[in-house]
């Protein structure tokens, strides 16, 4: 079992999203992480999952992900060819006591304070899930009241685009 | 691509002339001149002529039109003629224009489930796209099963649904039902369409989408204040399906490896499935098998797609195959499988199945490809271009004196024919054997016939003891096993198809489930054939608790559940009186001697549907099998009689 990231180009359309999460469940393979958002043309969608199977079935997801109608392109992104991020907001308990230690976790994970109360602050991160993971388990003994977590994103290196030739002409007619 | 649609003959066939649709290119040359010109004339099934609709034109080449009645004109251009369905309210704006078309022919049914699986017998005896319509909420849901049977067994249907209006969408409105978020798993596409201006392009791509590539069922939901609002219809629009690009030219370098394999082969088979029917193939299969000698299986979805009668025929593959047709399977060393699944059904327990194949697997969806048994070499394309080239490829190779010696494994293949045929018993206490039933249909009503089974052991029996010579003769369903999909689906091959003889071979618990279609059938003079093989019980189930159970009935004794036996049961219902209720001619027979007459004076009645009632021997079983969850090696082609394959090869 390997970790796969996919980075699936779809119409921005209503529903497209419960396609593909529905084709997902009932074919029996797990997401874990998805991410969707819009993409440099307002007609297309750019969403980036996490998945963690064979071979064999990735290649059944990609085959049946490609079959939606509303799908335009799949790539799979190679993690080294790859920047991937994700996002993480944390609330961290911080009273006067623990607040430098805090801030000093913060600042050598390279996160930042977005929002600061009596004894709490908030701590805004982006990194690769490992850093994320790290990071986490360094604020943890503080006490970490609320955290969320976005789904990975993910974009290949180098000048080349996946989006490109995504939106081909139109060649048929009714 | 167009292969679905386009009007290719298939020389060297005798199948019955079947009236292609037209195809988008031609539909879009049609584009702004009246709907359904000749063409279509000699397919309508009534006795509407076909005529221009009444629409003005306005100068810039549209024409202002409700909602509504762009969906009746799109469905003129695109040259329907038949409309299976039931008003409703949501959908209600749409049968107004309907009155008014002369091309369209609505075919009111008594219950919407019938209606999609008229649509599906249609499309599977035409070839065309079959539509079926139906209002919101109750209306659309009773639409799931026959699209869930339509996916399985990819046939290009279109539903059209009413749906409650914009304001009302998501509020629990009366009638509301997300058919579109229901029917996603069980549908190739579908779209919720809440602007009048958005239908008729919508339609396009719907029946765009149900005919092309694989085939398959599209949803189109149409909101009723779109079907009220005023728009422009114009005629052709472009499709805007940027992410739909089915393949159908197969990889030239596959084909070339596949034709390898097969003239160094040995034991090779070829695998054929509905596919093949569906690309319109079965011509260039005829030429592929007899210019390689090639045994051919074809699959319970591909019965028709190569003659029975052909000697390289060794008839059904899987569970209740032929021992020669799933032995071949088992030995082969090269299988070519064309436009077919690797079904469970097909190859029993996976990793026992055909142990030293090398497999060539050709279909048009490459998500099939290598899903269940891996693909040595895949080809990805449609069954029509694949084949051909295969001729072209294997030709090739014959021209540089490479070819199969297929004489061995051709006697081994002949010994197991003539050691295991296709055989059943006549009861001992007298009463009729229902095999016995199903041949004689067969004989009589002959291959140019249509017929169209429900699902269960005369499913099987149908498969097995009727030979079909030509494709689109033999409609079932395969994927789903969809109970009472018989009286429905002959209903709509009988309209799309008014020449042929339609006969429904139905079992009696799958004809309790749909039998509200007679009626249908009787007010439409749609004057079908059905023989109910009345065995008084779930008869598929028993066998199985007979086989499995240690023969504990529980729950599929139709007629005397809690009550004393009787041994020709209650007669609840009495199916011929049934059958007169419904205006159609009821019969009944329970003797072999009776079966040729009751037969004959059926085929004679034309003027409505006919119902016979045969009652048969309860305990006949389908035989071979391979019980479900073993391989195929362990195959009976009796009870615990296994076959002698002569100890594996290799």
């Amino acid at each position: 079992m390997s970790r796969h990231t996919l980075s699936v180009l779809v119409e921005n359309k209503p529903a497209v999203l419960v396609r593909i999460a529905g084709l997902f469940a009932r074919r029996g393979f797990n997401i874990d992480s998805l991410a969707v958002g819009p993409t440099e043309h307002e007609e297309i969608s750019r969403i980036t999952m996490v998945v963690t199977c064979e071979e064999h079935p990735l290649e059944q997801v990609t085959k049946q992900l490609n079959k939606l109608i509303n799908v335009l392109k799949i790539v799979e992104l190679e993690p080294g060819a790859t920047v991937q991020r994700e996002l993480i907001l944390v609330k961290v308990r911080a009273d006067a006591e623990a607040r430098s230690r805090v801030l000093e976790t913060v600042n050598l994970f390279r996160a930042r304070v977005v929002d600061v109360a009596l004894d709490v602050i908030t701590v805004e991160a982006t990194g690769d899930r490992e850093k994320l993971d790290a990071l986490v388990k360094v604020l943890e003994p503080f006490g970490i009241k609320e955290m969320v977590q976005s789904g990975m994103v993910a974009i290949g290196r180098g000048g080349r685009s996946i989006t490109d030739r995504a939106l081909r002409p139109v060649e048929r007619s009714a | 691509m167009t292969e679905q649609m386009t009007g290719h003959s298939e020389p060297g066939t005798a199948a019955p002339d079947i009236p292609k649709a037209p195809s988008p290119r031609d539909l879009a040359a049609r584009a702004h001149r009246p709907a359904a010109p000749g063409a279509e004339a000699s397919r309508t099934a009534g006795d509407a002529s076909p005529q221009p609709p009444q629409v003005p034109q306005t100068p810039a080449g549209t024409t202002r039109a409700t909602g509504a009645q762009s969906l009746v004109y799109a469905l003129e251009r695109l040259g329907i003629d038949v409309v299976f369905g039931i008003p409703g309210g949501a959908i209600l704006p749409a049968y107004d224009p309907l009155l008014d078309s002369t091309s369209i022919r609505h075919i009111l049914v008594r219950h919407e489930q019938g209606a999609g699986h008229a649509a599906t017998g249609y499309a599977q005896a035409t070839g065309r796209t079959g539509v079926c319509m139906a209002t919101s909420g109750p209306g659309a849901t009773n639409l799931v099963t026959p699209l869930a049977d339509a996916y399985m067994d990819s046939v290009p249907v279109v539903a059209i649904t009413g749906q409650v209006s914009t304001n009302l969408i998501g509020t629990d409105g009366f009638q509301e039902a997300d058919i579109s978020g229901i029917t996603i798993p069980v549908t190739k596409h579908n779209f919720l369409v809440t602007r009048a201006g958005d239908i008729a392009r919508t339609i396009g791509e719907a029946f765009h989408v149900a005919s092309t590539g694989r085939p398959g069922p599209v949803l189109v939901d149409i909101a009723k204040d779109a079907l009220q609002a005023a728009t422009e219809f114009s005629w052709p629009l472009p499709f805007d399906l940027p992410g739909y690009h089915p393949v159908t030219r197969p990889h030239a370098r596959q084909v070339r490896e596949a034709a390898r394999l097969i003239t160094e082969a040995r034991r090779p088979v070829l695998y054929v499935g509905g596919g093949v029917i569906k690309a319109r193939a079965a011509a260039q299969l005829r030429e592929l098998a007899e210019l390689t000698g090639i045994p051919v299986v074809t699959t319970l979805m591909a019965r028709g797609a190569f003659p029975d009668r052909h000697p390289q025929h060794l008839g059904m593959p899987g569970m209740h195959g032929t021992v020669a047709a799933v032995g071949a399977l088992q030995r082969a060393d090269v299988i070519v499988a064309l436009g077919t699944r690797f079904d469970d059904r097909v190859t029993g327990k996976l990793d026992t199945f055909a142990p030293g194949a090398l497999i060539v697997h050709a279909d048009i969806d490459p998500a099939e490809i290598s899903k269940n048994r891996r693909a040595d070499v895949p080809i990805v394309g449609d069954c029509r271009e694949v084949i051909a080239d295969l001729v072209s490829a294997v030709r090739a190779e014959h021209e540089q004196g490479r070819r199969a010696d297929l004489a061995a494994w051709q006697a081994q293949l002949d010994s197991w024919r003539a050691t295991y045929p296709l055989g059943y018993d006549h009861p001992d206490d007298g009463s009729l054997a229902p095999q016995y039933v199903i041949e004689r249909i067969g004989k009589i009503a002959g291959p140019q016939a249509v017929y169209v089974a429900g699902v269960g052991q005369h499913q099987m029996w149908a498969a097995q003891f009727i030979d079909y010579e030509h494709p689109r003769t033999w409609i079932n369903s395969g994927g789903l096993g969809t109970m009472g999909f018989a009286v429905p689906a002959a209903m709509g091959a009988k309209a799309g198809r008014p020449d042929a003889c339609v006969w429904a071979i139905d079992g009696d618990g799958c004809f309790q489930m749909t039998n509200q279609e007679l009626a249908t059938c009787a007010i439409e003079r749609i004057p079908i054939k059905v023989a109910i093989i009345n065995n008084g019980s779930l008869g598929m189930v028993r066998q199985w608790q007979t086989l499995f159970y240690n023969e504990r009935y529980s729950n599929t004794d139709l007629h005397a559940a809690g009550q004393p036996k009787r041994p020709t049961g209650t007669r609840v219902p009495d199916f011929v009186t049934l059958a007169q209720a419904y205006g159609c001619a009821g019969m009944r027979c329970e003797q072999a001697g009776e079966v040729d007459t009751v037969i004959e004076r059926a085929m004679a009645i034309d003027d409505r549907p006919v119902v016979i009632d045969f009652i048969v021997h309860k305990d006949a079983m389908v035989w071979p099998m391979v019980a479900a969850g073993t391989g195929n090696d362990d195959i009976n082609f009796a009870r615990g009689m296994a076959p002698d394959f002569g100890g594996r090869q290799e």
